[in-house]
């Protein structure tokens, strides 16, 4: 896991990137509607978001192979909004790979140094050198199609690598590797990320990949970006529907703010017409229409009702079992479910509850978010 | 049933290997088998005008045929002219075919088909009279002569009719299409996320041509080349047409010793030589290339 923390402070490092207002139009399609983004030097920024919100669009215009319709792209302080590809600091793993088949693993990674007219001497060790960076020292020789997937991959952040970007962008790089590979690489790059402090925007559709291994993630849905923050914050704290949706699972529950004491407010919520605790931001007051969110294992369920202010009563009507854990669907009113996470301490069948068990489900306050809706 | 299936592809398997190897056999293997025959015997007047091979119970093959080409200058001149005319005129075609290749496989999806037709066209019409249609262009008082006279360029008309230049063109002209084809095929396949890469390492595009595009097209180049100089060295008609009568290309005396001397056994041999020769080192060629691509698996 990176640690923000055991770096400088993210606000206090220069911007590599900035963007102003970038929009990108494909016919009446917008792809990417204009998005101020600002990325730190050495950051590890993840673009995270349903297939076709604009994610590629957007790292394309910032690696030249579109030009934004509007707005400004700058790089390390320079304006290279209409500066061509090869113009450019920044390179690029392709989700492809698009590794040159014609062409050995060194010749792949030299080819971006032979267009800087590096001397031969120099451009052979910096080969040998990224080629160690991703252990592949010994596979120079070979050929893109002698090569496993997983070897294919670290050639093409070997290729990218070797001209020392400013910026490397990386468009799904894991999409094509199978599970297991996938988690040990996603290490593996956050490894290399740290070494060699280059700025990382890396741009996936699993959750999962931009939580464990990004600095901050931007979630984007429909050309917009809904929400930029670390992963503990976009988890904890989504500002909307969407993004509470999209990382994690989450219970919504819509309702009327019934009182607002500082920070916390007493929601009355729609489906039960009870009463829910929760906290925000935001300023409330009384009567705003609300939707409260809270994670599945932030729920505690008890057998007997324990008087506390925000507690629902339901009914256990299915479990979904998941090996360490455990989800426990409870209906607590008609067609409104509320998924408890639980953790499977015991063996499965020393389970807590089962199916048609009478539960009661609270939290703490402070682990419910308001929404506005 | 699972027998049953092997069995049913096995039988399957072998009409799918055995339909291009029949086809070999009846249409390539047996008439050179003929042909060959009737260049080791002896022309006669007759019905065949050749000696059977069978004589009195005995062989009575020679190779006075393949002897006589040998000592005839004619014979070795004409082909090294053919061979000169058709490696010509295919490199010509490959300057001409693969910016209309390259044109029409980077051109917007929707106008590929049309532009490939437009390619292939002028097969609709008779080989015989698009050759015999240049005729009317080129000579001297042609369409082409009396445009240069009337715009000035030419004092009087230019000999171009019965000139080897005339025949590079017809070749041109004629198999242009052959070029484009294959030449389109493996542009069209090419990734284009390659170009991309490359653009995004520093290449600038003429580069990126160079390095990637260029390379990556080789095989379907080769391909046309040899779609476009195989049957040129073997033309008889365009030289018959547009060349001059001392244009001595080995299709031409080929048509000489078979149809106004009559004398097949010769003409059999020289059909022989010029298919050894030129598929002798495309069979090597084809060799090599596989034990390399072997060796890299
Ligand atoms: N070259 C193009 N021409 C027309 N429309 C395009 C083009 N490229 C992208 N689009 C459209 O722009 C929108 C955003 O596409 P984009 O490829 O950026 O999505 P994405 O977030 O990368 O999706 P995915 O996760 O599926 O890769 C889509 O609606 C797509 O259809
Ligand atoms: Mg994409």
């Amino acid at each position: 896991m990176t640690g923000p923390a055991a770096k400088q402070p993210l606000d206090d490092r220069p911007a590599a990137l900035i963007l102003e207002g970038v929009t990108r139009r494909f016919g009446a399609t917008v792809a990417v509607d204009a998005v101020d983004l600002t990325v730190r030097s050495g950051e590890l920024f993840s673009l995270l978001g349903a297939s076709g919100c604009g994610k590629t669009t957007l790292l394309r215009m910032i690696a030249g192979f579109e030009i934004p319709n509007s707005g400004r792209v700058l790089i390390d302080g320079q304006d290279v909004t209409h500066a061509p590809p090869y113009e450019r600091p920044v390179n690029m793993v392709f989700q492809s790979y698009a590794l040159f088949p014609h062409m050995t693993v060194a010749q792949n990674v030299a080819y971006g140094l032979k267009q800087t007219g590096m001397a031969r001497s120099e451009r052979d060790d910096r080969v040998q050198e990224v080629l160690a960076l991703v252990e592949l020292d010994s596979f120079g020789r070979r050929r893109p199609d002698q090569l496993s997937g997983g070897q294919r991959q670290r050639v093409a952040l070997a290729r990218a690598l070797a001209k020392r970007p400013k910026i490397l962008l990386l468009d799904e790089p894991l999409g094509a590797l199978d599970r297991k590979l996938r988690e040990r690489t996603q290490f593996e790059l956050v490894n290399l990320q740290e070494r060699i402090g280059t700025t990382f925007i890396l741009v996936t559709h699993d959750q999962e990949e931009a939580m464990t291994m990004s600095d901050r993630i931007a979630i984007m849905q429909g050309g917009h970006i809904l929400q930029i923050g670390p992963p503990r914050e976009v988890y904890e704290y989504p500002t909307s529907r969407t993004v509470a949706d999209f990382i994690g699972a989450a219970n919504l529950l819509e309702g009327t703010v019934a009182s607002v004491e500082g920070r916390s407010a007493e929601i009355r919520l729609q489906a039960t017409g009870g009463a829910a605790m929760a906290e925000s931001d935001i300023p409330l007051k009384t009567g705003d229409a609300v939707t409260v969110m809270v994670r599945p294992e932030k729920i505690q369920a008890h057998r007997a009702s324990t008087g506390a202010a925000n507690e629902l009563s339901g009914t256990v009507i299915d479990i979904a079992y998941l090996g360490d854990l455990s989800i426990y669907h409870v209906q607590i009113a008609d067609g409104v479910r509320v998924q408890v996470a639980i953790a499977n301490r015991r063996h499965a069948d020393e389970a807590p509850f089962t199916w048609d068990d009478a539960v009661f489900l609270s939290w703490h306050p402070g682990d419910g978010v308001i929404l506005i809706t | 049933m699972r027998a049953r299936t092997s069995i049913a592809s096995g039988l399957g398997r072998r009409l799918v290997v055995g339909t291009p190897f029949f086809w070999l056999v009846v249409f390539f293997l047996a008439p050179f088998a003929i042909v060959f025959g009737i260049s080791l015997s002896r022309s006669r007047f007759g019905v065949p005008p050749y000696e059977p091979l069978w004589q009195n119970g005995a062989l009575a093959a020679r190779l006075d045929n393949y002897a006589f080409l040998l000592d005839d200058p004619l014979y070795l001149t004409a082909l090294l002219n053919s061979l000169e005319i058709a490696a010509l005129s295919a490199a010509i075609c490959l300057v001409l075919g693969y910016p209309i290749a390259l044109g029409v496989a980077r051109a917007p999806k929707s106008w590929r088909a049309p532009l490939l037709l437009a390619v292939i066209l002028p097969f609709w019409t008779s080989f015989l009279i698009r050759v015999y249609a240049w005729t009317g262009l080129l000579k001297k008082e042609g369409l082409i002569n009396d445009a240069l006279i009337w715009l000035g360029l030419a004092a009087e008309p230019i000999q171009m009719l019965q000139t080897d230049f005339a025949v590079h063109l017809g070749i041109v002209y004629s198999y242009l299409p052959f070029m484009v084809l294959p030449l389109y095929a493996s542009l069209e396949r090419q990734d284009m996320s390659l170009l991309e890469a490359a653009s995004d390492l520093g290449a600038r595009p003429w580069r990126a041509f160079l390095t990637i595009t260029l390379p990556l097209s080789l095989p379907g180049a080769l391909a046309g080349f040899l779609l476009v100089f195989i049957p040129a060295v073997g033309e008889f008609v365009i030289p018959e047409l547009l060349g001059d009568a001392g244009t001595a290309m080995i299709g031409k005396v080929l048509w000489t010793e078979f149809f106004n001397n009559r004398d097949w056994p010769l003409a059999a041999a020289l059909a022989i030589t010029v298919l050894t020769l030129i598929v002798a080192p495309l069979a090597w060629l084809e060799h090599l290339r596989l034990k390399r691509s072997e060796a890299s698996q």
